[in-house]
């Protein structure tokens, strides 16, 4: 473990300084989303690797929100506070882009699978970028009230249903960004899936989507934080609405709310790790040391048993058990569980890349109308 | 209305104007403010329209039975209404909706007597017309309104952190006062969770550091300021003020950047030197107000009798102008225990104050432990804000003694 934590430690920091053992810091700020999430890594990744090394001290800030613009500040200021940091996989491209995240090798970093696949070939598809270590997938996803739909009316099996106000009446909740929302309604409006990208590339494409989603324009109510949704549900003051799969999860099964999943059309994302670049050599030394433990199939594995996010690496995936608390099953209630995924929208990363800047000011000015 | 002072007695005082009619304004009136809590409660349920017209057969029959029967009972028919109300709540409800008719019952009874007996216009001179006399009671209700959207969403969480759900909703359990719907595991999750102990201790050990760094400056510039023979005395004043004037984001983001360079940023010190910097304008203010009211020749007497400056500060101006050091340094302590934008930019995760976890918590996870701690937080400022008052009594009542 530590022979192999000096060669990586050199090989990647590649300033011909060798990184020893000894010179590993003791004190490491990662950040995350806070919440349950956060308290999944806790336990799975943070709280064994502790037990491994009792020297190290670990402190939690609850930044992954706001981390692009607080990286760009600590790059300007000079003074980069963060070890390792918590991001979708699309801020993980912005970050790599602007040179604040460090460039990785898979293979040379990350341990190799379970099953002896190399790191590469375990995570797949899942490494969108070259700073980005994947932790999670985990999916956009609807929820509705079975006892507030109308009378008689069939619960609904597809996302159309939130476009549907005259079967299911009542307010929506959706995230207030055009991401999702756009490839739900055009999807809605007859589009095939696997057209999407290439009609909303089009400005009349475009303006079908935002034609669709003014027909329940004013029965939405605008959510920017994930609890929201859960909490509006449970108060009664929508029918159905999106949110993160894991927070349905939670509000269904820990907290008994009387919830449905819808599945239909779940977005998946990815979410995982990026080391901000420039860190000195011994804290690097460190995040490497850590990272190279917590992404590892079993610690993906044991993540599971705390949330219900699917773990990124394919050999995790046979390890996934039950729940810590409850006990039950997790493997059902994961966004690639076969019956969960029977129809999946998978979010175009280098697309929405290209095209985020234009349509979020279309998708605002669209909102303020 | 008026007709009611035409067969007046000519015994009687010659403006008294008797009590209102019965017919043609209290009941009106009564079965108006019964509709209104009808609206209410029938809106909970669903039901509004039938809602006012029960609460304005309510509030008629309330009326014309106070009225009529009961004119000079009211004791007796306050309580009676309200126990009539409360188990006619209970048995269309439970145990809160007997507390809203209670409530309904109090509040209706108070209404007609002071509408039926013309109490209403007990605050105005008697020669005021009808429309002074309204105003006059307009005027009492918008204070009364401002007073209650200044208070109300204070008071509604103080309920609501005793909720047996994660969610900040008042469950069916909680309106029908069931003890099921309460539970004080929210305050469990506070007291035993490391992340906001960890904030508490950070909060208590950066805001009286600060706090003392606050007073101790601000009251020495304070009575340096307040020297004759000081030069560019209202410019340095204005430069020591402008933390409070100065939109705290500006402050956080260039304190950010500055702390960065000399190393102070995310660090115990470079928290307590931003938070002192915000205090210490209260403490100048506060100060500085005190010390208008100090008798100079006072130190001058003391100096007369053999005193050195040092002395004459710590026993002489000091005890006087207390109050002021005090109040000054609950407001500095108060500025650092709220504070979250600077906190946000000048400390690191090691530095999380309450504040902090509590923007945390509201965006992350919406739990009503951040409702909680709001509460708690609301005692100590409570508390905090009854010593500054107390202290400013006790000042006013030194200074009334104070000869000259």
């Amino acid at each position: 473990m530590k022979l192999k934590t000096i060669l990586m430690g050199t090989a990647v920091a590649g300033f011909g300084s060798v990184a020893t053992a000894q010179e590993m810091a003791n004190d490491m700020t990662l950040v995350s989303w806070g919440g349950a999430y956060q308290s999944s890594q806790q336990k799975a990744y943070a709280e064994p690797y502790m037990e491994m090394n009792p020297d190290v001290s670990i402190t939690w800030d609850e930044s992954s929100p706001e981390a692009v613009a607080k990286l760009r500040a600590m790059n300007e200021a000079g003074n980069v506070t963060w070890d390792l940091v918590d991001v979708v996989a699309a801020d993980a491209i912005r970050l790599c882009d602007e040179g604040l995240a460090m460039e990785i090798d898979a293979d040379e970093i990350l341990a190799e699978g379970d099953d002896g696949s190399s790191a590469e070939d375990d995570f797949g598809d899942l490494l969108v970028s070259d700073c980005f270590i994947p932790q999670i997938v985990y999916s956009i996803t609807a929820a509705y009230r079975p006892d507030r739909l109308p009378e008689g009316a069939p619960a609904p099996d597809s996302i159309c249903a939130l476009f549907d106000t005259e079967t299911y009446p009542g307010k929506r909740a959706l995230e207030q960004r055009p991401i999702n929302n756009v490839e739900w309604a055009l999807l809605c409006d007859g589009v095939a899936k696997d057209d999407i990208y290439d009609v909303l590339e089009t400005e009349e494409g475009q303006d079908r989507a935002f034609a669709k989603l003014d027909t329940i324009k004013d029965d939405v109510i605008w959510w920017s934080a994930a609890a929201e949704p859960p909490q509006l549900l449970a108060d009664g003051e929508i029918v159905m609405g999106s949110s993160y799969n894991g927070r349905w999860f939670s509000a269904i099964e820990e907290q008994d709310q009387p919830f449905e999943m819808l599945w239909d059309a779940q977005v998946f994302d990815l979410d995982g790790w990026i080391i901000p670049a420039g860190l000195p050599d011994d804290r690097l030394a460190r995040v490497l040391d850590f990272v190279n433990f917590a992404t590892d199939t079993q610690r993906l594995a044991d993540q599971a048993a705390y949330i219900s996010y699917g773990p990124a690496r394919q050999s995790s995936a046979p390890l996934v058990g039950d729940h810590a608390e409850l006990g039950i099953p997790m493997g059902p209630h994961m966004p690639t569980a076969p019956e969960n995924s029977k129809n999946v929208f998978v979010y175009n990363y280098s697309w929405w890349a290209d095209y985020r800047d234009d349509l979020d000011s279309k998708f605002q000015a669209w909102l303020a109308q | 209305m008026t007709d009611a002072t035409a067969d007046a007695s000519l015994e009687e005082p010659i403006f008294d104007r008797g009590a209102p009619p019965i017919w043609s304004f209290t009941v009106p009136m009564t079965a108006l403010f019964g509709a209104f809590f009808g609206f209410l409660v029938g809106n909970a349920n669903g039901a509004p329209i039938p809602g006012v017209l029960g609460g304005a057969v309510y509030g008629a029959i309330v009326a014309i039975v106070a009225m009529t029967m009961l004119h000079d009972s009211r004791t007796a028919f306050r309580w009676g209404l309200i126990v009539l109300t409360a188990i006619a709540g209970f048995i269309f409800g439970s145990w809160g909706a007997a507390l809203a008719g209670g409530i309904i019952g109090a509040v209706v009874s108070w209404w007609v007597y002071w509408i039926g007996r013309g109490d209403y216009r007990a605050g105005v001179p008697i020669y005021s017309t009808t429309g002074q006399t309204l105003w006059h009671n307009t005027y009492l209700f918008i204070c009364g309104l401002i007073f209650f959207f200044l208070i109300a969403p204070i008071i509604t969480i103080i309920p609501l952190s005793f909720n047996a759900q994660n969610y900040f909703t008042f469950t069916p359990e909680m309106l029908s006062l069931s003890p099921e719907g309460y539970s004080v595991k929210h305050y469990n999750d506070f007291f035993t969770n490391s992340d906001w102990q960890s904030a508490m201790w950070n909060s208590l050990k950066i805001a009286p550091m600060a706090t003392i760094l606050a007073v101790g400056f601000g009251t020495l510039a304070a009575i340096g300021l307040s020297q004759p023979h000081v030069p560019f005395r209202r410019a340095i004043m204005a430069v020591l003020i402008s933390p409070m004037i100065v939109p705290l984001i500006i402050s956080a983001a260039g304190m950010y950047f500055f702390y960065s360079r000399v190393n102070l940023q995310g660090t115990y010190l470079g928290v307590v030197l931003a938070h002192a910097a915000l205090g210490i304008p209260f403490v100048i203010i506060t100060v500085t107000a005190t010390l208008v009211g100090f008798d100079r020749s006072l130190t001058r007497a003391a100096a007369n009798l053999g005193a050195d400056p040092v002395t004459t500060f710590a026993r002489i101006q000091m005890p006087l102008i207390l109050p002021g050091v005090i109040s000054g340094g609950l407001f500095a302590f108060i500025t650092s225990f709220d504070e979250v934008v600077v906190v946000l930019f000048v400390g690191s995760a090691q530095q999380k104050t309450l504040p902090w976890q509590m923007f945390i918590g509201l965006r992350e996870q919406i739990s009503p432990t951040i409702l909680a701690v709001a509460t708690i937080l609301v005692a100590i400022s409570i508390a905090l804000l009854t010593t500054v008052e107390l202290l400013r009594r006790r000042s006013e009542r030194l200074r009334g003694l104070t000869p000259g």
